[in-house]
């Protein structure tokens, strides 16, 4: 809980605008504390398969996916300055024509999702690996994006 | 199959008692289909891999459960489209199945078991000799 700073009445009055920002400054602090850790999920993402989380730090974007059952092979990803196109087909091989079916949950088909991102990465430095079917891109972020950190030198 | 594919959440396990460990706990999307010889489960689970895996058939109770690792912390959440947890799945089965002949393989976060019934006694013509 923060504590707001008493401040005289006529001083507040003197500034009254800097005084609703000092409130509001205060009360969107309050509400990142209260938000944090919890998560939203957006339920059905963009209505486009397959499904992405995307996360940053300061020097990448990474992009994972979860793509069960798809070969590297029918994966095409290409990174274009600030998207990222991703194409492919999930193939689920026909059974024997000899069996029947007691469920039929998987499906399969071709599916192209283009992504917009936040900042502009480095297309050539772009990286992905594939791992128990799960994707993950990582996306260097182009040093224009980057938060430049400026050295301060002592007189 | 030029289908294209639909973005479909992730089924949670209703709540059967409780979980000791937080997070989801996913249903896999399964395929089921019956030779004359064996019965075969196709499971999709993306995350899980060999060593976090465990089936187990009791009686005619099939149990699959896939543990998935937390994954690597990746900074700071953008946005999150699909959540990971475990999955876990039963089947009673109603065919008899040779236990010792089960067979799974796990590729790309898909899992293939396969079943082998057990024969029915073949009926045995008994020669008479004289």
């Amino acid at each position: 809980m923060t504590i707001l700073r008493w401040t005289p009445r006529q001083l507040a009055m003197r500034a009254p605008w800097r005084e609703l920002d000092r409130m509001r400054r205060h009360m969107e602090g309050m509400y990142d504390a209260l938000s944090q850790g919890v998560e939203t999920v957006r339920h059905g993402g963009a209505g486009v398969y397959p499904l992405l989380n995307l996360c940053e730090d300061t020097d990448n974007l990474y992009l994972t996916a979860e793509l069960p059952g798809i070969a590297p092979a029918d994966l095409e990803l290409s990174v274009h300055g600030e998207s990222v196109t991703l194409r492919g087909e999930r193939k689920i091989p026909d059974a024997d024509k000899s069996v029947n079916y007691h469920r039929r949950e998987r499906e399969a088909g071709i599916f192209r999702r283009v992504v917009s991102l936040p900042v502009r990465v480095d297309q050539d430095a772009a990286k992905a690996s594939f791992k128990d079917g799960v994707l993950k891109v990582i996306l260097p972020k182009a040093a224009e994006a980057k938060a430049r950190q400026i050295n301060i030198q002592a007189e | 199959m030029t289908d294209e594919l639909q973005a479909r959440d992730k089924m949670t396990v209703e709540a059967e008692g409780e979980q000791t460990k937080a997070g989801p706990v996913f249903v896999p999307a399964v395929d089921i289909y019956e030779s004359e010889e064996a019965l075969t489960l196709v499971a999709d689970m993306p995350g899980v891999n060999k060593e976090n895996l465990t089936i187990d058939l009791k009686e005619n109770t099939l149990t699959i459960k896939g543990g998935v690792p937390p994954s690597e912390d990746l900074g700071k959440v953008l946005y999150r489209e699909y959540e990971e947890g475990d999955y876990y799945r039963q089947f009673t089965l109603s065919e008899l199945i040779d236990q010792g002949g089960i067979t799974a393989a796990l590729k790309d976060g898909v899992l293939t078991l396969s079943l082998p019934k057990i024969k029915p006694a073949q009926p045995r013509r008994i020669e008479i000799t004289s």
